[in-house]
């Protein structure tokens, strides 16, 4: 569904991204981890194209295909319509909007009314909490209530991709899991392939079916949950189950990987 | 005392800068920049508006109609080849660019139509009055300009609160960013405030214009005045300007009574004594940004 072939960006003099290349496939939850700092939203803003501010030739090297169509020249609003859609890190809803002005924007570039109609129900049928706020202002609700109603947002302009970076950003344990449950409940139930950018390890690898390890812009492992969770490093550093101590005593922070 | 004449009069006057303080705020409202250039912008428009009806000899609602298309192209003109082509703008940077179109358009009206004072005709005129009530006078130019600020009102508020696009003009000024991730072609929304604005500015000016004179610096007071109704007013809520605007008509126009020689700078003096206490103006409720 989505290709992307050895992508370069840079901010400036940096390269952020070192040709990274991975595949989506249509229905399933492919997860991208990583640290602060690895690329992880750079990924998904070069796909959606919205550092194109930044410069016209982003990304600098490299093809992005999304259903057989490259994008990587194509501007935001045409990608939007293409069926991707994209849950901006911290939320990003539009304050002052009311929360159903707020869901319905989300299907700005649509002119099938009906259909729009029946989007809505659907995303109160996720998100039942938003039912009950629709009059209220996006920016007086709590951040677990903000997720949800980006992640409803974006799912108004009906998309076959749904990218979402660090939903689980600012909220508690139980929030996470429920979010991540019906993160899972939107790709079985409406079938939309999700593309998930995510610092808690743990809950990406217990949800997804595939997914990427990212470490300074190049991708380092890439393999499916069950078998990533065995890896030692991911035990180490990203799991912290494993409390391995050096021949020197120290506590190793990182080993050295060998780049994919 | 002539209260009722006042009053009305104050209140006219009011309308018309909250009129002009409208087309300042609506491109505020989408990109936070100032336009120091709507007074000239909307000057230019008048003096198209009289260029159709003396040399071409047409009626005014036609060099009505020529003006506001007019001034719809330069305003989209002034956005597309000033504002957007500045590389990694701030918004001061943007503020002083409209200070050079101002200038710019100030030179080129000049130089087109000439300094001198003209005068501008409209089928509403404050010579023609009438006398509802005993005490109140109203003009027709008045009653035009109550008229044109109530339809305008309006007008703006079914756009922005019913319609997508306005919806949409709402969400690129709350969050630039997150409205070009819903498929909002943001640049073109800015483009399309400008078109607007300036066709609202156009409007209010060609009303002073016709109860003052038409030469090439005649909204620099005008402009300055509706500005200032616009920061009382708060610069964001549209309605909060409108009222501004009749605040300071009225100011303006009983201390113009009492006090002559106080007239120009009373409405200003009023307004630093309300901005020190509420700095963001009487009607703003500006949304903090959450980090």
């Amino acid at each position: 569904m989505l290709k992307v072939k050895n992508i370069e960006t840079w901010y400036d003099l940096i390269r952020a991204l070192h040709g990274i290349s991975f595949e989506i496939k249509q229905g399933d939850i492919v997860a991208l981890l990583g640290s602060n700092g690895a690329g992880k939203s750079t990924t998904l803003k070069t796909i959606m194209r919205l550092l194109y501010d930044l410069k016209e030739e982003q990304p600098e090297k490299g093809t992005i295909e999304f259903m057989g169509e490259r994008i990587d020249r194509k501007d935001t609003d045409e990608i939007v319509k293409m069926g991707i859609s994209y849950v901006p890190e911290g939320r990003e809803v539009f304050p002052e909007l009311t929360v159903l002005e707020n869901i319905t924007i989300g299907a700005y570039t649509r002119k099938d009314k009906k259909n729009i109609q029946s989007d809505l129900e659907n995303v109160f049928h996720h998100f039942p909490i938003l039912k009950e706020r629709v009059k209220q202002q996006a920016g007086l609700m709590s951040g677990g209530e903000q997720q949800m109603l980006a992640i409803g947002r974006a799912l108004m302009s009906r998309p076959k991709l749904l990218m979402l970076d660090e939903p689980s950003l600012g909220l508690s344990p139980l929030l996470t899991q429920e979010i991540f449950g019906i993160i899972r409940n939107i790709n079985q139930k409406d079938g939309v392939t999700i593309f998930l950018v995510e610092q808690n390890v743990n809950m990406a690898l217990k949800y997804s079916n595939y997914a990427y390890l990212l470490e300074n812009g190049r991708i380092v492992r890439a393999d499916k949950p069950q078998v990533l969770r065995e890896d030692e490093d991911i035990k180490e550093f990203y799991l912290g189950i494993a409390t391995e101590q050096s021949v020197k005593g120290y506590k190793r922070y990182r080993r050295k990987v060998r780049f994919r | 005392m002539p209260l009722g004449q006042l009053l009305i009069d104050g209140l006219a006057m009011g309308a018309c800068y909250g009129l002009f303080g409208l087309a300042v705020v609506i491109i505020y409202k989408t990109s936070e920049v100032l336009n120091f250039a709507a007074g000239e912008t909307a000057m230019v428009s008048t003096f198209v508006a009289y260029h159709v009806m003396v040399f071409y000899g047409y009626s005014f609602w036609v060099a009505f109609v020529v003006a506001l298309i007019f001034v719809a192209i330069l305003g989209v003109a002034i956005e597309y080849f000033f504002l957007r082509p500045a590389k990694n703008p701030t918004l001061l940077g943007l503020i002083v660019i409209t200070i050079g179109a101002q200038m710019l358009l100030m030179g080129l009206a000049s130089w087109k139509w000439g300094a001198e004072q003209k005068q501008f005709n409209i089928p509403f005129s404050y010579k023609v009055t009438h006398e509802p009530i005993p005490g109140f006078i109203i003009s027709e130019w008045a009653i035009a300009v109550f008229v044109a600020a109530a339809v305008v009102m309006v007008f703006l508020y079914f756009f922005f609160q019913h319609t997508k696009l306005g919806t949409a003009m709402r969400a690129t000024q709350q969050n630039k960013h997150a409205a070009k991730i819903m498929g909002i072609k943001t640049d073109r929304v800015f483009a399309f405030s400008w078109a607007f604005s300036s066709i609202i500015g156009a409007v209010a000016a060609m009303l002073l214009s016709a109860k003052n004179i038409l030469d090439p610096g005649f909204m620099m007071e005008s402009f300055l005045r509706a500005f200032a109704s616009a920061v009382l007013g708060g610069l964001m809520s549209i309605p909060g300007v409108l009222i501004g605007g009749f605040i300071m008509g009225l100011i303006e126009n009983f201390f113009g009574y009492l006090l002559p020689a106080w007239k120009p700078i009373t409405a200003f003096v009023v307004i630093v004594l309300v901005l020190c206490i509420r700095p963001s103006g009487l009607f703003a409720k500006h949304w903090v940004k959450k980090v």
